[in-house]
């Protein structure tokens, strides 16, 4: 008898419940959620990377070796524009070493117009897999990331002014456990319905004027808030607003990369690689939009990002709007990173007292 | 009985404190090494802030508190103001020179800059993940050569043909500096040459992008050092102003903030002969393993931080 297929992709924002979904109803193995980031994960991921590999990759290896240790048996890596692409490799070859036992199904080695090389690499995971089944399975994943981002977006904009303290956490764990349950789009759908509602229902305490700060950075670090050290949420808390155009949703759901360059392209005129374009057409977005400041989080040595910061900067002088700049590694100052914060706030609400908007 | 109002900065290296008048006067200073002992620092700086006003009738009615270990001595003095050091500096200067348009500061184990428009902070930047062009690596270097720190500044002045060296990083800043050690400059001329490396690492990693404008005041303890002074305004072309009272800006500005804050609480020197002691322990309920710190008075459990969710929180 073959042995059970536990699949896993790493911890990456709340996107788990999607690929649970697509993994359990669509190749039809069991999924197994990657347990939350702590610094334990970092520590692991750190001390079997290379030294120099950006964060998101320690971040990743990390939890591989987490999930391994909880029975997860058949890994997955998706590819992107820059080093990530061999990052799947890299990190299997690693996990070898060490002696693990386990499937690898590394999305950056498919050739995706070939039906026989997706279909060959669909069957690492499960010997089985029916390409109809995950064809079915697909959209319901898809709206499942698009109803987590709405859902998001919201409560990024909103946790700051929440009346009572933890009502939106409180809500927010209550979706993601149902989202667990879905069997359905139909169901999805009425699950999205109940609990949008309910989110809108949260008590505010919102002043008419509010701080609007955008996030943009590279892929992973915006998007997983322990990577950030949980940013978002510490802006929130100040009373910002919080607004972010990067999620799974925008990028591969809604493919708007073509647009976003388009909108940067008076700054940025060729692709400058990775996420960086996206970056770069964001902040501008956000700054026509008279938002109060933009901060830029990217995992320290990302050179697309860092290629973005000049350009940044242009638009920060054009636009009269404050741009912060942050590089995480594994080990970065948690102290260091709030007392930016904290001046960043005391800035914007400054720009806004003496009248320079 | 006038009121006074207190500031304290609380840095890696050194620990600042001033006590001002309603008019913004400074009536009492202190600065001294942090020793790696915050509480006992402040301790120190207290009792001799007391001893300094004890012919006046004064009464601190508020307190502030700044740096990297505000949160800490804001716990141990009741602070009613604990604030970042950004926008501390930014309002002690602005307070001071209200057109300034550019303010650089080098501190201990940190270096910032701080753009001012009509008054208002509109741009600053931090330097991050490095030490070099920082007060910790002029005195280590100072060491390394057998001068005090205070001479450095006087000795640099002296020298004709500053030496380069390599200002990227300490670590290649130090083999470079032994280097020319050892094939013959001048001590005068590598002093001079670190001063100045100091000033292009600065300009290079923060003052990229940043409009740097005069009226410009330079602060923080490295603005004691003459050297990185005359390297400055080689570098930017025009005078740069050093206060006085720079090194003590951080505490100056925290303290004007306490008395803008408007809440008062009535302060007591005896502060400095209570028992204060901290307890450390890392939180077992999770694999985070935050390191949650509390701050005693005595038995009394005054604050405690350091928890990343709930699970980890201390009651007080």
């Amino acid at each position: 008898m073959r042995k059970e297929v536990v699949a896993c992709f790493p911890q990456w924002g709340n996107y788990s419940h999607a690929f649970k979904f697509l993994l359990e109803r669509g190749f039809n193995v069991k999924y197994l959620t990657p347990p939350p980031i702590t610094r334990q994960t970092l520590a692991l991921g750190s001390k079997y990377s290379p030294d120099y590999v950006c964060a998101p990759f320690k971040y990743c290896l990390g939890c591989y070796i987490e999930a391994l240790a909880q029975g997860a048996n058949c890994l997955l890596q998706i590819f992107g524009a820059c080093r990530l692409n061999y990052y799947g490799e890299l990190a299997e070859q690693i996990l070898r070493d060490l002696g693990y036992d386990f499937q690898f199904m590394n999305m950056a080695g498919i050739q995706w117009l070939s039906p026989k090389s997706i279909m060959e690499n669909f069957k690492i995971v499960n010997p089985d897999v029916s390409l109809v089944k995950v064809a079915a399975a697909l959209p319901t994943t898809l709206k499942m990331i698009e109803y987590i981002d709405i859902v998001e977006d919201y409560l990024r904009r909103n946790v700051g002014f929440e009346v009572n303290d933890g009502d939106f956490d409180r809500l927010y764990q209550q979706f993601s456990r149902d989202l667990d349950t879905v069997e359905s789009r139909k169901q999805l759908k009425k699950i999205f319905k109940s609990y949008w509602q309910r989110f809108r229902q949260i008590p505010l305490n919102k002043p008419a004027k509010t701080f609007k700060v955008g996030m943009v950075g590279d892929y992973y670090t915006v998007q997983e808030p322990f990577s950030n050290y949980f940013m978002e949420k510490e802006l929130a808390k100040m009373g910002m607003e919080v607004y972010r155009d990067m999620n799974l949703t925008n990028s591969i759901v809604h493919n708007k990369w073509r647009e976003r360059h388009k909108v940067g392209k008076k700054y940025a005129k060729y692709n400058i690689g990775a996420t960086a374009t996206f970056t770069v057409a964001e902040a501008l977005q956000f700054a026509k939009q008279g938002f109060d400041g933009i901060i830029q989080v990217k995992s320290f040595g990302c050179t697309p990002e860092i290629d973005a910061m000049p350009i940044l900067q242009n638009v920060a002088n054009d636009y009269n709007i404050p741009i912060l700049h942050f590089s995480f590694d594994s080990q970065t100052s948690e102290a260091g990173v709030k007392t930016r914060l904290e001046a960043f706030y005391d800035m914007v609400a400054a720009r806004h007292q003496g009248g320079k908007r | 009985m006038k009121k006074a109002y207190l500031g304290i900065d609380i840095g890696s290296i050194s620990t600042k404190g001033v006590v001002i008048d309603a008019k913004n006067q400074i009536i009492a200073s202190e600065y001294l090494w942090t020793e790696g002992d915050p509480m006992g620092a402040v301790k120190r700086l207290l009792k001799s802030l007391q001893k300094q006003i004890k012919d006046q009738t004064v009464q601190v009615v508020a307190v502030g508190t700044t740096g990297s270990a505000r949160k800490l001595i804001g716990a141990m003095t009741n602070a009613t103001v604990v604030k970042n050091e950004i926008t501390a500096h930014a309002i002690g200067t602005t307070t001071l020179y209200p057109d300034v348009n550019t303010i650089f500061e080098i501190g201990g184990q940190d270096s910032k800059i701080i753009i001012v428009e009509n008054g208002f902070v509109v741009d600053y930047a931090m330097n991050t993940l490095c030490a070099a062009g920082t007060g910790s690596f002029l005195s280590s270097q100072a060491h390394r050569l057998g001068v005090s720190v205070a001479e450095f500044g006087a000795i640099a002045l002296t020298s004709k043909h500053p030496t380069n060296i390599a200002a990227r990083c300490t670590v290649f800043a130090e083999s470079d500096l032994v280097h020319k050690a050892q094939m013959g400059h001048k001590k005068e001329d590598i002093i001079a040459g670190l001063c100045k490396a100091v000033v292009t690492n600065y300009l290079n990693n923060l003052g990229k992008g940043k409009r740097i404008k005069a009226p410009i005041v330079f602060q923080g303890g490295v603005s004691k050092n003459i050297g990185v002074k005359k390297a400055f305004e080689e570098a930017v072309g025009c005078e740069v102003m050093v206060d006085p009272n720079g090194h003590l800006m951080g505490a100056f500005g925290v303290a004007v903030l306490a008395k803008q804050a408007g809440i008062e609480r009535h302060f007591n020197f005896n502060v400095a002969d209570l028992d204060f002691r901290t307890k450390g322990f890392e939180c077992p309920k999770c694999a985070n393993h935050c390191e949650i710190i509390c701050v005693y008075q005595g038995n009394k459990l005054l604050d405690a931080w350091g928890n990343k969710c709930d699970n980890g929180a201390v009651r007080v």
